[in-house]
């Protein structure tokens, strides 16, 4: 067995200063909503870490919350994998097939039984033989990897929710990690893709705090899911004002009036997309003309077609907040009512768990 | 000696692929392909609304994102006679140039690289004569010896640290590795060079999309509004600044397509010479075509032609017709599906079925019943016969064509390698035309970015047309195709409409083609017949299959099928 070094031994040897790890620690803190003075802190939990196993399985997915990955500028993919976490197992990156890559999945379980992170890109197919890897169906690998691992964070909405596999009717019998796994602590990052920015913000935040972040109510961490698209989004004022798009490409839209008619889920989607935005912060999709899609919502496949409006659509759970907004339309302030008390809870929540 | 070797996961692919290698004495006899995992996505897009169906399809894939969902807007436009504004063609033009140039150089770099590269034997390299090296190869800005003795000490206290992650168990210091030490820390360098070059380029589509992966389209031309407002908040990420954004990531995708990636292809190439020679394939090759100048109507626009190349004849091109009933067909032989009319039959999409019929061995398993089915992916035939799509089928076809600067590409390499035109029917040839198309298509990026700021300067901004929006408009029963040409190969959706709902919807895709398992004539499919004949140095450390089968750029997520509507699922497994 090599020597195993510290995180700072690495840092140094790499060539990374003191200077701009601390400015990552802090980059995070401040994304994460965590108090500034905690950089030092993070800076010195990691600076004496063996950087942590990350075993990543993939189901029935399609590989784009991967390549979301690789879309992270910070940290970055590069830094990631060479600096803060062991990438053991991950189909897409690694270099080993075949029996050699399973031998170093069972490597990195068995070496750090315990302490290491299982990612779970895709949804588990019930119907063991829809989906194997290795002549093993999911749903053993999945219940194997888990045994021994610390915590659970489900990259993308498939894993989190079923996802578009267990979109109606649901062929394969697909159902989300968490209704399989239900001893350890999950995280659920959801997206189709998820925001890469939320991805490796969860895993820094694990990293250097040893904690998993505060969650909502249906597993999300509050920092990037807490708010409210429509709340956040640079045409709510349109929307305030009853001025909207109705077609793509009409002066409405060119204007970058509110999207509400052509179908928007923003109203009932709650990620960071409006404030953080997507690709080095270009855009995100309402920028780009096209309504949310809502897609960081369970079941959001099912919930009204792409282009109904959220008060028409079928939405479920989300009824009540459909019906606001048709009352509220001409205000513009029903779905945004709902919203803040939304977001009143999940800080009274917040507040109590400090 | 008769054994079986398996191969599962192969990894640095998109979805889940096992090759099974009959072997003997060495040698593989019979290669078996198997995609081991479904979803049901055409199953899940019945009744939905034909306009909201890109949205699911597109997730058919994440790595070639956008593409099914280009395919399912044409589906549907195709089927209604929809015309889309000249704007969204050269948009989506732009958008589909990009992805080739983005997922390529991905391919080289990330997925396939690590077949030629020796991660650890670039740490022997001399900075300095890798700085010589690079500078004698190409124009990149980055070469000096500083830079790749920066690069060779974040990787050695990489190594030394005990953890290699992701690259842990290769098959480092294998014989079949023959870089010298200096070429093998220059592609490691061009590794993580690449890594960052890939996430400014995909904002192309950010600006157009909203996002990537998975940026958004819509049926009848495309959603991003132009929005010439300036000096004031914009409207949309269309304006200015998006449209000069665009303007320069054309010119960094340029850039390192010239400078580093053509460079390196041609160079690691040259030091194995031996794998123009095998991994052939089935020698027939197909294109749908595409990239429209006059539109989606008129495939005589089209920059890559449409065809077929039977066995190698390149003075020969046979014409391909996507709705003809006789011309393509699936097959399910030696697939996990049923047909009503039997496993023998064969069914054009437009009547596609596909019940799940699982008689595989009951996970977890060792090996599959090759003799019978054993794979999720169909076995699609043109005429009844295999085709290569792809990469090299769309560069054999551009040449065949008589197009200047593909020949001028392709003669150039050659030359350039001291190698016949026969070398291309071969792995490393595979690996070469999809960098040379990478070559082609960034040239056309400038123009069709021109050409939209042209209208728009003109004064046309319609991205949009509206007219057959509202399904009060469309006709009680209808069907379509989209086709297209995805980084992998030839790509068509069908789509069968009725009373404004999907009625039918199949996608034949490329590497469905490529990857399927034997018919039941027992013809192999692309992947198969490339392996059949390879020599395994060492049968524990298989680096010939990945080597051959990477060079097809596997996408298997894409390939697999699922039941439609009148799709009755034959085994009820229990779940334990």
């Amino acid at each position: 067995m090599p020597h195993e070094p510290t995180f700072g031994g690495l840092l140094q040897s790499q060539g990374i200063s003191r200077r701009a790890f601390l400015k990552f620690c802090s980059t995070t803190a401040s994304l994460m909503a965590l108090p500034a003075g905690i950089a030092p802190a993070m800076a010195e939990a990691l600076a004496s870490a063996r950087r942590p196993s990350v075993i990543w399985l993939s189901f029935q997915e399609c590989t784009g919350c991967t390549e979301a990955l690789t879309r992270s500028s910070a940290p970055s993919i590069e830094a990631l994998m060479f600096n803060f976490i062991s990438l053991d197992y991950h189909h897409t990156l690694q270099a080993a097939s075949g029996d050699a890559a399973e031998h170093a999945r069972e490597q990195a379980q068995h070496e750090n039984a315990g302490k290491y992170l299982v990612l779970v890109d895709g949804s588990v197919p019930l119907d063991e033989h829809c989906s194997t890897v290795a002549g093993i169906s999911n749903l053993a690998m999945l219940k194997e990897a888990c045994a021994n691992a610390a915590a659970v964070i489900n990259i993308g909405t498939c894993s989190a929710y079923g996802g578009i596999p267990m979109a109606k009717p649901n062929p394969t019998r697909a159902v989300a990690v968490g209704d399989i796994i239900k001893d350890k602590p999950i995280v659920n990052v959801p997206g189709c893709p998820p925001m890469p920015l939320a991805i490796t913000g969860v895993i820094a935040q694990y990293l250097t705090l040893g904690r998993l972040p505060e969650l909502d109510h249906l597993g999300r961490p509050v920092a990037f899911f807490g708010e409210n698209i429509h709340d956040r989004c640079y045409r709510r004022p349109f929307y305030d004002r009853g001025e909207f798009a109705e077609t793509f490409d009409d002066e409405g839209a060119r204007k970058g009036w509110c999207l509400y008619k052509l179908g928007c889920k923003a109203p009932i989607a709650y990620n960071a997309c409006a404030h953080i935005k997507w690709n080095n912060g270009v855009s995100f999709p309402i920028q780009s003309g096209h309504g949310c899609l809502g897609c960081s919502e369970p079941r959001f496949w099912d919930i009204g077609g792409v282009y109904e409006s959220v008060a028409t659509g079928n939405f479920g759970d989300s009824a009540k907040l459909g019906a606001a907004a048709v009352a509220g339309a001409a205000a513009g302030v029903g779905a945004a009512v709902l919203a803040r008390r939304k977001k009143t809870e999940l800080a009274a929540h917040e507040h109590s768990s400090d | 000696m008769s054994a079986r070797v398996v191969v599962d996961p192969i990894t640095r692919i998109e979805g889940h692929l096992r090759i099974e290698a009959q072997m003997n004495g060495g040698i593989i006899e019979q290669a078996y392909s198997s995609g081991t995992s479904v979803r049901g996505l055409e199953t899940i897009v019945q009744g939905r609304d034909p306009r909201e169906v890109w949205a699911f399809v597109q997730r058919i894939c994440g790595v070639c994102t956008l593409v099914h969902g280009i395919a399912g807007v044409r589906a549907v436009e195709d089927a209604l006679d929809y015309k889309i504004p000249p704007n969204a063609e050269l948009i989506r033009n732009l958008m589909i140039g990009s992805q080739y140039v983005h997922d390529h150089v991905m391919h080289f770099y990330h997925l396939h690289a690590l077949d030629w590269v020796d991660l650890l034997g670039s740490l022997q390299a001399d900075p300095k004569k890798t700085s010589e090296l690079a500078q004698s190869i190409g124009t990149y800005a980055k070469t000096s010896p500083g830079y790749f003795a920066d690069v060779q000490k974040r990787l050695k206290g990489f190594v030394e640290a005990g953890q290699l992650g992701i690259f842990a168990n290769g098959y480092w210091g294998h014989p079949a590795y023959k870089l010298p030490p200096e070429a093998n820390l220059m592609a490691v360098a061009h590794y993580l060079d690449a890594l960052a070059w890939q996430r400014n380029v995909a904002e192309l589509h950010a600006i157009f999309g909203g996002k990537n992966p998975h940026p958004n389209l819509c049926v009848g031309g495309m959603p991003c509004a132009i929005s010439l407002e300036s000096g004031k908040q914009a409207g949309t990420a269309l304006d200015v600044v998006g449209l000069e954004r665009v303007r320069n990531i054309i010119e960094q995708m340029h850039d390192f397509v010239h400078q580093v990636y053509v460079p390196d292809t041609i160079a690691i190439a040259s030091f194995y010479k031996d794998w123009f020679q095998k991994g052939e394939g089935v020698g027939n090759f197909m294109t749908y075509g595409d990239f429209p100048a006059k539109g989606y109507g008129d495939p005589e626009s089209y920059l890559i032609p449409t065809g077929v190349i039977l066995n190698r004849d390149l003075s020969h091109i046979e014409p391909v017709d996507l709705d003809a009933e006789a011309e393509i067909q699936e097959f399910v032989a030696h697939a996990w599906y049923d047909y009503k009319a039997g496993k023998d039959a064969g069914l054009h999409p437009y009547q596609g079925e596909t019940t799940f019929a699982y008689t595989g061995p009951e996970p977890p398993y060792q090996q599959l019943d090759v003799e019978n089915q054993y794979s999720w992916l169909k076995t699609p035939r043109w005429k009844g016969k295999p085709m290569e799509v792809g990469p090299l089928a769309r560069m054999l076809m551009l040449y065949a064509n008589g197009n200047e600067q593909a020949k001028t590409l392709v003669d150039s390499t050659l030359q350039q390698l001291d190698l016949p035109i026969e070398a291309l029917y071969s792995t490393m040839g595979r690996t070469a035309a999809r960098t040379l198309e990478t070559a082609l298509i960034v040239d056309e990026l400038q123009g069709w970015y021109d050409n939209l700021v042209a209208n728009i300067k003109s004064g046309d901004v319609k991205t949009f047309n509206e007219t057959l929006w509202d399904p009060e408009t469309w006709p009680k029963k209808a069907q379509g195709v989209g086709r297209m040409e995805a980084p992998r190969g030839a790509l068509g959706h069908w789509i069968v409409i009725e009373d404004g709902k999907v009625a039918n919807y199949q996608a034949v895709v490329p590497s469905t083609w490529n990857a399927g398992p034997r018919d039941a004539q027992e013809q192999e499919g692309p992947y198969e017949a490339a392996l059949a004949g390879h020599a395994l140095h060492d049968p524990q450390q298989p680096i010939e299959i990945l080597r051959t089968v990477h060079s097809f750029d596997p996408c298997i997520a894409c390939a697999v099928h699922i039941s439609d509507p009148d799709g009755e699922e034959v085994l009820n497994v229990q779940v334990q």
